[in-house]
């Protein structure tokens, strides 16, 4: 009884400094070349997970425009953006950071998307249903975390 | 013919399967039927200010097995909605008595109109060929109007516009339709939705490339309506539209809304120069 109380607190204290450390989407400090300093999450990233979320078209679908030759397992890949081999080895997680969550800090005008932006869109939707988005304020397409695992796992993109 | 057409286009799908072919557009030539010469590539209108130096149509951006299915009308799935229409055009409905045939007598007589679609009418308003076909409906025959999409609507549309298959397109874009185009050009370089994506970031800076399985396009509309080997049907103009838009997490615009027939204007006058192809094939 005690214990599962006092994990209980633990639990409860972890999710509140999380929170406290997470960078909301309207927090995110871009430098004067668009990369973001600080982990949005407040913790490390996950590279599998970030894969994943590469390779899935209702998250970061990011093969749908790079090339990624270590996720060949995935078909289809994209020629709209450059492919990303070797893209850990040339940028660091800090630029990485900015182009994955605001790629128009960092290159002005991008038709990458911004997967951490939640509002000042045109006509903004309710997902792919066509239909008016909901909110004011949309929920950003990839999550803190969710940023960090496709950065973690951008890093491990070392040879070309 | 119809057994034979579909089993033809199953085996295509089967075959068609995951296949990358890399490159912008094809060099192979448009001939349909071993004999009308289609204009699949036209330098590109003024108008476009530089912004492409060729208008393409989206035949040459699909693979060889699509692309076989458009080019002999017996081969050509859409041909069994253009039969459909063909048997519309001559029944009576509604209240007047009166069938497509007994105003305009053969189909023939339609042949440049769809060259010159959209257009604006003797008001002053921009119409599209379905608001011309509606109006004999609901006006003239005094029956009910067709869906925008439905099945009805769209093989009519396509049987008119087959009338005109090889004249180029030439829509007018002065006069009264100018607001109109300007409206409609507006709309093409709007980066709407939560992906912030233009009309013009996929079919104008990145046709040719691909985007996941999809070989980006020019987005001409000189074909439609096309049928869609996906859906199994005639695809109306507005409806490709809108599922464009749908597609960069946006709220999109209702098909026949006024928006949609400016766009259609506009995109229209980016295919000037280009034949007629309808009905068109696309994957
Ligand atoms: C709609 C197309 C599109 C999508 C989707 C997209 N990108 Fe990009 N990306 C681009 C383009 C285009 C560029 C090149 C920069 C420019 O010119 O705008 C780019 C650049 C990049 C770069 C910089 C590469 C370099 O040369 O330094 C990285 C890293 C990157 N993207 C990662 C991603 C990740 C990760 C995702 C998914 C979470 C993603 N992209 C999704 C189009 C896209
Ligand atoms: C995110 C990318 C994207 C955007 C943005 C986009 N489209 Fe498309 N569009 C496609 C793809 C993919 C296809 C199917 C392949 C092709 O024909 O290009 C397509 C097909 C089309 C076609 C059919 C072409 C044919 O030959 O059958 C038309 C017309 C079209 N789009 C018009 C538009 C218009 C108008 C807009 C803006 C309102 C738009 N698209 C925005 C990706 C896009």
């Amino acid at each position: 009884m005690k214990i599962t109380r006092i994990a209980l607190a633990a639990a409860v204290m972890t999710a509140g400094a999380a929170q406290a450390a997470e960078v909301t989407p309207a927090e995110v400090q871009f430098d004067e070349y668009g990369a973001v300093e600080v982990s949005l999450s407040g913790a490390e990233g996950n590279p599998e997970n970030g894969a994943a979320i590469m390779t899935s078209r209702g998250k970061g679908n990011c093969i749908a425009c790079h090339a990624v030759t270590a996720l060949n397992d995935a078909p289809f890949h994209g020629e709209v953006g450059p492919t990303l081999d070797g893209v850990g080895e040339y940028r660091t997680a800090e630029e990485l950071r900015g182009i994955v969550a605001n790629a128009k800090m960092t290159f002005e005008g991008s038709v990458m998307p911004a997967f951490y932006k939640t509002s000042g869109f045109i006509r903004p939707g309710n997902a792919y249903t066509g239909k008016a988005a909901k909110e004011e304020d949309l929920t950003p397409i990839l999550s803190a975390q969710e940023i960090e695992d496709v950065v973690a796992y951008l890093l491990t993109l070392k040879e070309s | 013919m119809n057994n034979k057409a579909m089993t033809a286009i199953a085996a295509m799908l089967i075959a068609a399967g995951p296949m990358a072919v890399a490159g912008g557009a094809d060099d192979d030539k448009l001939v349909i039927n071993g004999e009308i010469e289609m204009i699949s590539k036209a330098a590109a209108p003024d108008h476009l200010d530089g912004a492409l130096d060729e208008v393409i149509s989206g035949w040459h951006f699909r693979t060889d097995e699509t692309q076989s299915l458009e080019i002999d009308d017996f081969d050509n799935p859409a041909m069994l909605f253009v039969d459909q229409a063909i048997d519309a055009y001559d029944v009576v409905e509604g209240e007047a008595g009166e069938s497509c045939a007994s105003c305009h007598e053969g189909v023939e007589n339609f042949a440049g109109l769809t060259a010159k679609m959209p257009k604006i009418d003797e008001d002053g308003k921009l119409v599209v060929m379905e608001d011309l076909i509606n109006e004999c409906r609901t006006e003239r025959m005094q029956a009910d109007e067709w869906k925008w999409s439905g099945n009805d609507m769209q093989s009519m549309v396509a049987l008119i516009s087959l009338q005109s298959r090889g004249m180029p397109m030439d829509v007018a874009i002065d006069g009264a339709a100018a607001p109109y185009w300007e409206q409609g050009k507006e709309m093409y370089y709007t980066r709407y939705g939560q992906l912030e994506l233009s009309c013009a970031n996929c079919h104008e800076d990145n046709y040719g490339n691909y985007i996941r399985a999809d070989h980006l396009s020019q987005g001409q509309t000189n074909g439609f309506p096309t049928y869609r080997l996906k859906q199994a049907k005639l695809i109306s103009k507005h409806n490709r539209f809108r599922g464009c838009i749908r597609d960069t997490r946006a709220e999109t615009f209702a098909e026949g809304s006024d928006e949609f027939r400016a766009l259609e204007l506009y995109v229209a006058s980016r295919g000037n120069g280009l034949s007629v192809e309808t009905p068109a094939v696309r994957q």
